[in-house]
């Protein structure tokens, strides 16, 4: 049996440190994008053409049911096609945004759809503006209900973007690979990897519970 | 240098074999595993629902690469052997197929209204034929939806064990695209061949839901 040896590691530290930033950069990046993607493409599906509602469909599926990994792979190797030349960090922002959106666009769909349509026909009677309907009547249950599987979809992206070290994107786990080469230490080093991961999850868990908490407070009836 | 043939689609389709044995043994492993914990999520005794949700928290905390990193270097060193790569990533899945499902199954066990458990009591049955019997028929309808969608993830999930060098079809894709240097047009047929396999499941699964939603 092996002796653990984590004390070689000490030295990496700024190296963990700067690829959990990368790792939290990557995140918010990708759910920038994704958010985006999400919204603009819920609404179209409620009310685009249908070209437009069937192509948003297709990518929707498309991105839901194939590996994450295969799509940074394709995307890493598609955009140099194209003419664009990107870095592995570049790379992995967008396929991991366009994954994110996927799920996004899901998300805001259900959210929108869970508001019943006497509510904005009410407000109209009420002689509210579009703007006034959407920001008073629509916005704030659609939020409410889209909060849970968006916060909980952030969760799943953040660990997601541990892929990225496959396209050697300098993130955590790439960081990990790096120490792995230097150290041989590969088990001590992927438990402190997994550590860092469990720690960044349990936090952003805890903020969006006490976000929500503070958020949403207004009572329901059902 | 080579193009890309008919015999690299077939190892491609080969591979496949190999990402069904992948899902077959998390399933094989987790789903009893996932009974327990969602039995354990949803029991009376503290102790037992801290230890589940202590276990879920962790496995749901860590990203399954980092699972599979874990068990795969973790394996010589907490019991002095090599292991190949196959028990070192069935492990991992299993684990995490395990605190997936388990949770699917507690909310499909929880969204049976306690006036049941009770009403079974009643009837003078075990706390078990309670639930074999009056609870699990239930809980089964409301969890068969989101259990199907889970198997997408799941074999979604299988393309990590390409990472620790097991060839599934993720890594078919990887070796054919190195000796052919076609990576487009490789990861293109590898992605279809996922789709293929996820997109039947995904469909089953909305219409489990529509239909079951329905017949509630």
């Amino acid at each position: 049996m092996q002796t653990l040896n984590f004390q070689q590691l000490w030295r990496y530290q700024d190296q963990l440190i700067d690829g959990t930033l990368h790792t939290l950069l990557l995140t918010l990046v990708a759910a920038a994008i994704g958010t985006a993607i999400g919204v603009a493409a819920a609404a179209a599906v409620r009310s685009g053409p249908r070209p437009v509602r069937w192509a948003i469909r297709g990518y929707v599926e498309l991105i839901r049911n194939t590996p994450s990994l295969i799509q940074l792979f394709v995307v890493f190797f598609v955009l140099p096609g194209f003419g664009l030349r990107m870095g592995a960090f570049e790379a992995a922002s967008i396929a991991l945004g366009l994954y994110f959106g996927a799920y996004c666009t899901e998300i805001v769909r259900a959210g929108l759809d869970a508001i019943p349509g006497s509510q904005v026909e009410a407000g109209q009677c009420l002689g509210l503006t579009r703007w006034q309907v959407f920001r008073h009547i629509v916005l704030p249950p659609a939020l409410r209900s889209v909060y849970p599987a968006f916060t909980s979809q952030f969760v799943l992206l953040l660990l997601g973007t541990s892929l990225a070290s496959q396209i050697s994107a300098e993130e955590l786990f790439h960081t990990g690979g790096f120490i792995e080469t230097r150290t041989y230490r590969s088990f001590e080093v992927y438990a402190v990897i997994c550590g860092i991961y469990f720690a960044l999850v349990m936090t952003f868990k805890l903020l969006f519970a006490a976000v929500g908490h503070l958020a949403f407070r207004w009572p329901v009836r059902r | 240098m080579r193009s890309f043939s008919l015999g690299d689609l077939l190892s491609l389709l080969g591979a496949l074999q190999w990402t069904a044995v992948l899902v077959l043994i998390a399933l094989g492993f987790g789903a009893p595993l996932a009974l327990l914990l969602a039995l354990m999520r949803t029991s009376a005794s503290r102790a037992l629902r801290w230890t589940a949700t202590a276990f879920l928290q962790l496995v749901q905390g860590v990203p399954l690469l980092g699972l599979l990193m874990f068990f795969y270097f973790g394996m010589p060193v907490f019991l002095g052997i090599e292991m190949p790569p196959l028990v070192a990533v069935g492990i991992a899945m299993t684990v995490y197929t395990a605190s997936f499902l388990g949770e699917i199954w507690r909310g499909g066990i929880e969204a049976v209204k306690h006036e049941q458990w009770e009403a079974a009591a009643c009837l003078g049955l075990s706390t078990w034929h309670q639930f074999r019997y009056v609870i699990a028929p239930q809980a089964f309808r409301m969890a068969l939806p989101p259990t199907v969608g889970f198997l997408v993830q799941l074999i979604k999930g299988t393309s990590l064990a390409s990472i620790v060098g097991f060839v599934e079809l993720a890594r078919a894709g990887q070796l054919v695209s190195a000796a052919t240097f076609q990576p487009l047009l490789v990861y293109s047929i590898v992605a279809a061949i996922y789709f293929a396999a996820c997109l039947p499941l995904t469909l089953w699964a909305r219409s489990l839901e529509v239909r079951l939603n329905g017949a509630r």
